[in-house]
């Protein structure tokens, strides 16, 4: 642990202040609360509202696990993971079951969370309506009256369009029957995961400095037509290194002769099933 | 106030700044009935129309609205979400020019089908098939449902506005100017299908316009108004063939004959 720097980098008054959005979020399921974000040492989009999140939550004990697009081997995972082993001196794993905090980018672990167990989102854009009302007066007003008639126009579109709603990510959820809710581009194969999750569920927004929360055993629905169901997409293959065909598939391009490689996105996921010796 | 009456507006006043918009304004409208407001521009004709929906607050005077089961409300005095609601539901609005309405972004099915999907419709097909139903109903071919409307004609735009407008049968329309800006012959099919439209679904409707003749055609009951007063009000065949105020004498015989 690095000296110099506050226990896990953020100072203690800003860690209070985060703590309240924290707890005003999850009183609230689903509803944006506003905090006042810092300047933190990496680029805006890179995790900063999930980096102040775990920062405020974090404890001597908590064991840490970071993962990007599923993965814990890339740079920004890594990154986070030793930002907090440096200045927070907390335990890192890479295993799922093991860790306390799962800060993540774009993805939801595909081993069932527990209870106890605490996922902290990094979110792009919280406002699911952004696309569709540009002036934030006005969709802060549609939260507040529950008006998501333009939500389900959108999805109308799609299906006029394409025959089938076209929302591979971030596809907009309904949180506790009352908040419309982004779920950070997680894709839309993860959304059923959110519903009646036993894990405590944050979600930062850096740079449009928001703050939810979904708290365990709430409902999350993703929304769609009673005719035209939600369906979660997956790509039909198994993972080329493990085997698996339930899990959420990466495609990888190796080599410039048209070669495709599907492989589970949730590395610790596949590398115990290989452990136990799983193979396509 | 008698016992029937759907919208009832008294003593309303408006001034922007030293302007008087509106002056001590009474307005009654009962259910299936067309009233026209007519007057030159800068009377105070759309600012009546905004007062009495509700999207604009007088300084003095009030504006009672019957709901369907019969309760009287005051519209200024409504939380925003039971207004929103009527909006949405009982009410509907015309603007002058449909892309205010419209959304443009959004197929001809969609922007008919948003105002039951904001009353909690759900289901997909239903939502489609009503929409061409209503499409037709506005004499727009079936088959344009998926066309984006900035693929339609001015005349054909202001005919979805209405589709729009009246998916969720609502029991009052406000129309500011619905025929403007259109040329003679679109105008023409336009006022008939609103004819049609209103008498066929006993649609109450409260018309701002400027043209006399639409008044006529359309509107039972006319209001006159100059400088932010109604200056004379009846019934509207009554009033623009005798007329009694000067400026309704002057505003009559300002009309061109073709």
């Amino acid at each position: 642990m690095s000296s110099g720097y506050n226990f896990a980098y953020l100072d203690e008054q800003t860690k209070r202040m985060l703590r309240r959005a924290i707890l005003k979020a999850v009183a609230i399921p689903g509803h944006q609360v506003p905090f006042a974000s810092r300047e933190m040492p990496l680029p805006y989009g890179w995790g900063t509202g999930g980096i102040q999140v775990t920062a405020a939550i974090i404890g001597p004990d908590d064991v840490l696990k970071v993962i990007d697009q599923g993965a814990d081997d890339t740079t920004n995972a890594v990154s986070i993971r030793h930002f907090f082993a440096r200045t927070a001196g907390v335990a890192t794993t890479t295993r799922t079951g093991d860790a306390t905090i799962i800060q993540t980018r774009h993805r939801v672990p595909e081993t069932k969370l527990r209870a106890g167990q605490i996922v902290v989102f990094q979110v792009p854009q919280p406002e699911p309506l952004s696309r569709l009302e540009p002036s934030r007066a006005e969709t802060r007003r549609m939260h507040a009256l529950s008006e998501y008639g333009l939500m389900h126009v959108k999805l109308y579109e799609d299906i006029t369009r394409y025959g089938h709603v076209a929302i591979s990510y971030d596809y907009p959820v309904m949180v506790n029957f009352r908040y419309l809710m982004a779920p950070s581009p997680i894709p839309a194969f993860d959304n059923p995961r959110l519903h009646m999750m036993p894990a405590l569920q944050l979600f930062g927004a850096g740079r449009e400095k928001r703050i939810y929360a979904v708290p365990p055993w709430t409902d999350v629905r993703s929304l769609d037509f009673d005719d035209h169901p939600f369906r979660p997409a997956r790509a039909p293959h198994s993972c080329g290194l493990c085997g698996a065909t339930d899990s959420y598939l990466d495609e990888v391009v190796v080599d410039d002769c048209g070669g495709r490689l599907f492989v589970c996105s949730d590395t610790d996921h596949c590398e115990t099933r290989r452990g136990n010796g799983m193979r396509p | 106030m008698s016992e029937e009456t759907l919208l009832c507006a008294s003593g309303l006043s408006l001034r922007f700044g030293t302007v008087p918009a509106l002056l001590e304004v009474d307005a009654e409208l009962w259910p299936g009935e067309m009233l026209a407001v007519v007057g030159e521009s800068g009377s105070g004709k759309t600012t009546l129309l905004n007062v009495l929906s509700g999207r604009l607050r007088p300084q003095s005077g009030v504006v009672w609205y019957r709901d369907p089961e019969g309760r009287l409300a005051d519209v200024h005095a409504m939380p925003l979400p039971a207004l929103r609601a009527l909006h949405r539901s009982d009410w509907g609005f015309v603007h002058q020019n449909p892309r205010d309405n419209l959304r443009m972004g959004v197929s001809a099915g969609g922007n008919v089908g948003e105002r039951l999907m904001a009353q909690g419709s759900r289901h997909y097909g239903r939502i489609r098939a009503e929409a061409i139903a209503w499409l037709g109903q506005v004499e727009i071919d079936a088959d344009r449902v998926d066309d984006l409307p900035r693929t339609f004609s001015g005349g054909m735009l202001q005919r979805l506005q209405i589709a729009r407008t009246l998916v969720t049968h609502p029991r009052l329309v406000f129309m500011d100017e619905p025929t403007g800006g259109l040329d003679v012959s679109v105008q023409a099919r336009l006022l008939d299908l609103i004819r049609g439209l209103v008498s066929r679904l006993g649609i109450a409707a409260v018309l701002v316009t400027h043209d006399l003749a639409v008044a006529r055609l359309l509107a039972q009951r006319i209001m006159v108004m100059q400088r932010g007063r109604v200056v004379e009000a009846g019934l509207t065949d009554q009033v623009l063939d005798d007329p009694r105020h000067p400026y309704t004498q002057l505003l009559v015989s300002s009309v061109l004959q073709a």
